[in-house]
């Protein structure tokens, strides 16, 4: 069969972090956990994943701490953050909507998106519910910012913004985002519709997000479906119907 | 030294009203058991502290009306969704809860274990997290000025309160590469453990086990507590009880549902393992 939403997201998102050293995956990430073991799929042996809740992915042994002082030492190249709101300038929010006091809706938390989307130099944004709730003008609580003034120490920041209706790249001088790809089945229109920010078009149209060809759909299908089951039973069965175990 | 070994309501009878107590999140060992004994005993004003982010206890703890407030870097059933008694009493703003983010919680720990009073942290400077935090001081870097820095107060929990796989007659209890919580013990000024077994022999006897091993000098009071986890599970040891867990996740949505799950689970039993 043809390649499925998921397989075209996980596809994208591996092309962002090829011929990186270390990719960091958190908590709740099925399809960026894929992608990076896609990447490290095709990497011969050079890229290293560390997942989060996996035994297998995991090399920390010097506690809770250590991924952050890696991170922070620069060992990290890639991480990936989502948030129940982004908005046009990239800031995520992890925590709350309404007043933080008495929210309308709270969330869990900023986990350690504040510190890590200062240090990780490519921060891979990923919200796959894009309505114009979520993608928002303006964040109602800033867990992490986009961008930050001059003279803050700041070596990462986003890298891209992906979404289950299309890709953003980021103009980190104009600190917007700016359509790149719009993934198949999906229109322009559409995605202007449900983007609750200004961000840019370039001229001249808008390419449809690659889709994988035969042989990456193979590795997504075994190689990459049978590790990600290990951490994501659930995602693995549905999307790719690996047994249950 | 032999270790104060107690049952585990006595251990939960330590922990007085109004202490701020360390918790690990759920992928760590969590001593469900003793905070079920908390629960029974009636604690009132705790201040849960996430190292760095708390899970079922927490929520249990909120719901069973124990907290006032709660520091941490977040409240979550991972896939079982959001803490439904958490985000209750933020709604109705009967508890506070005090944002934070991980690696905030573990340098501000690693301060106490140090005994200095603060820490540097990078990152945080524009978020929200920071500007609710009035404890939280941006200076200028005085080795290279023009370089601001967060400064994080260190923080000294009164309780560290944790589960672990097995301690010795002389408290020194294993925690293998869990060492977020050698480092809760190391800043707590009380730690409470409850162990699935208390084994003969000394731990630190052998250099594999001794590694991973909390000596029992930061160690106030041991329970012994087979399944002491439950519904949590351990890693390598027993898997959740995805069962309960879920249930706990449908039930804890109403204030009622939790209610019944708390009189059937907790109230009723001298343990919860058993």
């Amino acid at each position: 069969m043809g390649p499925r939403p998921e397989e075209v997201l996980i596809t994208a998102i591996a092309g962002m972090l090829e011929g990186l050293g270390h990719i960091a995956v958190g908590a709740s990430s099925p399809i960026p956990g894929a992608a990076a073991l896609l990447a490290r799929e095709r990497s011969a042996g050079t890229t290293r994943v560390s997942i989060l809740g996996s035994e297998r992915n995991n090399f920390f042994t010097d506690g809770g701490k250590e991924l952050f002082d890696c991170a922070g030492q620069g060992r990290i190249d890639a991480f990936f953050l989502s948030g129940a709101q982004i908005d046009g300038a990239a800031n995520v929010n992890l925590v709350s909507i309404g007043d933080p006091d008495r929210p309308k809706a709270r969330f869990p938390g900023s986990f350690g998106s504040g510190y890590l989307y200062f240090v990780v130099p490519r921060v891979i944004l990923f919200r796959l519910e894009h309505t114009p709730r979520t993608l928002v003008e303006r964040v109602d609580f800033i867990s992490a910012p986009g961008f930050s003034e001059d003279g803050v120490y700041r070596p990462g920041g986003p890298h891209k913004l992906i979404t289950d209706r299309c890709l953003f790249d980021v103009d980190r001088d104009r600190r917007r985002f700016r359509l790149e790809s719009v993934h198949p089945g999906h229109t322009l229109d559409e995605i202007v519709e449900q983007t609750g920010f200004d961000f840019d078009i370039p001229p001249g149209g808008v390419p449809e997000t690659p889709v994988p060809d035969d042989d990456t759909l193979e590795v997504i299908r075994t190689r990459v479906a049978g590790q990600i089951a290990e951490i994501y039973p659930d995602f693995a069965a549905r999307v790719f119907a690996t047994p249950t175990h | 030294m032999l270790a104060t070994v107690v049952p585990v309501e006595d251990l939960a009878a330590r922990i007085p009203d109004g202490a701020t107590v360390a918790l690990p999140p759920d992928y760590g060992y969590c001593a469900l058991g003793a905070v079920h004994a908390l629960i029974r005993r009636g604690a009132r004003r705790l201040r849960l502290l996430g190292v760095p982010a708390i899970g079922f206890q927490g929520d249990m703890l909120i719901g069973a009306g124990c907290v006032e407030t709660v520091e941490t870097a977040a409240m979550t059933l991972s896939e079982y969704g959001l803490c439904p008694r958490f985000t209750a009493a933020v709604k109705a703003g009967t508890i506070t809860v005090v944002d934070s983010t991980c690696p905030a919680i573990h340098a501000a720990l690693q301060a106490a274990e140090k005994a200095i009073p603060f820490i540097p942290l990078r990152g945080l400077i524009g978020s929200d997290i920071l500007a609710r935090r009035e404890d939280w001081k941006v200076i200028d870097n005085p080795f290279a000025p023009g370089d601001p820095v967060v400064l994080l107060p260190a923080l000294c929990p009164d309780v560290a309160l944790f589960h672990a796989p097995m301690a010795d007659r002389f408290g020194n209890v294993w925690v293998g590469v869990r060492r977020e919580q050698m480092l809760m013990a190391h800043a707590a000024a009380s730690t409470f453990v409850t162990v699935e077994r208390i084994v003969d022999g000394n731990l630190m006897d052998d250099e594999r086990t001794k590694a991973g091993t909390i000596p029992g000098l930061y160690v106030t009071a041991l329970a012994e507590a087979e399944r002491g986890a439950w519904p949590m599970g351990i890693p390598g040891g027993y898997e959740p009880d995805q069962a309960h867990l879920a249930r706990y996740a449908e039930l804890a949505r109403t204030e009622e549902g939790f209610a019944a799950w708390l009189e059937a689970t907790v109230m009723t039993r001298p343990a919860a393992a058993e």
